[in-house]
């Protein structure tokens, strides 16, 4: 399974999802993910970023137009060859909003190994790759914790673990940040970015303008309608007050002013000085 | 105040059952003697017990393991009087049933008589006490066990004593989200506590009642569609794989022989 000869991970053509009573979900969607993008996901409540990610991550599949991944469509036909699967679930992951959802065998231990043992990874392998991720993600300690024992922030960060142990070469992530606080939250920021450096290609939804401008290199945003209103670069949409409140990202009496006091790029050399003495720190 | 009285106890049922298994949780994890041992060995000789209190036929031998399983729970550090409480819980609806009547019905040579009519016989008392005890004694080796194994490792034990597969993943996700849904529901509990002033009738509690288990019911349905959808993300294919990385070591042996020659002792004085 290789990316297709358009080179893109992922293909949608007039991609289209109706929940069970036709309740629309998607609408006309048309984009593509290219190797090692960095993509943002936004729209306003029930506008379909959820069910977009569960589309590409091969859970459920579109009731119209086509879906490919690595120049393969995805459909319940190719869901039935082992292979594809095996070597589907290998390449791609996807980190639930909910992570409750997510956290299901018994131990934290359990719960990263879970991936990479049903997809018949060697257990030397398995167990090298399960401790490299609780390092990397600083959670070493949590291994023998059961799930219902764990804070929200650890529960998120045992959620990103079990999926990063199955190195996957895309990762679709649905809220990533939600719900954590502001040191979670820009922690898993930058671990992010430093992943998506090496090359992998991250998917993301968010509700959250900031994370979206810190992170993402891409924007695709998810209509009222539930077909894409736009694609493009971060700064071309962000800071178009009219296309924020037309797409419901933002309400009439909000404002955002972290540029003004926060202008450097995430990833920075220098060291933060104190509040009101650094040249970037305004207001 | 009525309404306050129903919601405060479920409240602080619910709390406390979370407290409970968080102590219990605990005492996994303590250095006690029961915990440094291997789950398959610990499950293997805990039946073994259970079966020799199934034979036995004499007061004194189950008195002598049940004080056994004292000395058990005390070098395990588990604090006697919540091991105590724990069985007692147990006791009378296991026994009471049985037991009680075994006392009137059992005939021989009467032992106590109630007002000249209600005999309670020497045969009656033994029987009574012999059911007593054996199912105060096997109670204790379940709930020691219990008290001293993650319930992570009562499933690898029950995996290698190859109880299906499927069963034990039942059993893993249900004790799993029992926390997750316990917890919702003490939320509903709490959120109708802060917008309740004054009292409900106890027709209003059971119709509330009613609607908040519907609704957990549906959560919970939900909840496990999309934990399938999460198991098929990891490469789920219909059957659990996990790693077995347990090894017996040395004390595993010293515990089975220790089993094994007070399981003969036992069986040999049942015998005289």
């Amino acid at each position: 399974m290789n990316t297709s000869d358009t080179g893109c991970i992922f293909e949608a053509k007039n991609l289209s999802y109706d929940y069970p009573g036709k309740i629309a979900a998607l609408r006309q969607i048309n984009f593509s993910i290219m190797p090692g993008e960095l993509v943002a996901l936004i729209g306003a409540n029930g506008s379909g970023k959820s069910t977009l990610l569960k589309l590409l991550d091969g859970l459920i599949f579109p009731t119209d137009g086509e879906l490919l991944a690595f120049g393969q469509p995805l459909s319940e036909q190719t869901f039935k060859e082992a292979t594809f699967v095996s070597e589907f679930r290998r390449r791609v992951g996807l980190v639930f909003q909910d992570p409750d959802v997510q956290l299901f065998s018994p131990t934290v231990w359990d719960e990263v190994t879970f991936g990479p043992l049903q997809l018949e990874i060697s257990k030397d392998e398995v167990i090298s790759r399960s401790r490299e991720v609780l390092e990397l993600l600083n959670i070493a300690h949590l291994r023998e914790r059961p799930p219902y024992l764990l804070s929200g922030g650890e529960k998120k960060k045992v959620s990103l673990a079990c999926v990063l142990s199955l190195r996957p070469q895309v990762l679709l992530l649905d809220e990533p940040t939600t719900g954590l606080d502001p040191w979670s939250q820009g922690n898993l920021i930058d671990f992010l970015i430093q992943w998506a450096d090496k090359g992998k290609s991250i998917v993301f939804s968010t509700q959250d303008l900031d994370t979206v401008e810190e992170m993402a290199k891409r924007v695709v945003v998810l209509g009222t309608e539930h077909n894409i209103v736009a694609d493009g670069k971060p700064e071309e949409f962000l800071s178009d007050p009219d296309f924020l409140l037309r797409t419901n990202l933002v309400h009439e009496h909000s404002h955002r002013h972290k540029e003004l006091v926060h202008r450097h790029p995430h990833l920075h050399e220098h060291q933060h000085q104190r509040y009101g003495a650094d040249e970037n720190m305004v207001g | 105040m009525k309404g306050e009285g129903f919601l405060g106890k479920n409240i602080s049922s619910f709390t406390h059952a979370l407290e409970s298994v968080i102590l219990a949780e605990d005492l996994c994890r303590a250095p006690g003697l029961l915990q440094r041992l291997d789950p398959r060995v610990k499950v293997a000789t805990l039946l073994l017990f259970i079966v020799i209190v199934g034979l036995a036929r004499s007061l004194w031998i189950l008195g002598v393991i049940f004080v056994l399983i004292l000395s058990f729970s005390l070098l395990s550090k588990v604090p006697l009087g919540f091991f105590l409480k724990r069985i007692m819980l147990f006791i009378p609806i296991f026994t009471a049933m049985i037991a009680l009547p075994a006392l009137f019905i059992t005939p021989g040579a009467p032992l106590v008589s109630i007002a000249g009519r209600v005999i309670i016989t020497e045969q009656g008392a033994r029987t009574a006490g012999l059911l007593f005890l054996r199912v105060s004694d096997s109670l204790s080796f379940g709930v020691l066990l219990i008290l001293t194994t993650t319930w992570a490792n009562i499933l690898v034990a029950l995996r290698w004593f190859r109880m299906p597969s499927l069963i034990v993943d039942i059993l893993g996700m249900t004790y799993r989200y029992i926390f997750l849904l316990l917890h919702t529901t003490n939320s509903m509990f709490l959120a109708r506590r802060s917008r309740t002033i004054g009292s409900f009738s106890s027709g209003q509690n059971r119709r509330w009642l009613t609607r908040a288990l519907a609704t957990t019911m549906v959560k919970s349905q939900h909840l496990s569609e999309e934990v399938y959808l999460a198991m098929l993300s990891r490469g789920y294919q219909g059957e659990v794989r996990i790693l077995n990385a347990l090894s017996l070591k040395r004390r595993d042996f010293i515990w089975v022989a220790f089993a094994l020659v007070v399981a003969s002792f036992l069986l040999w004085s049942n015998r005289l």
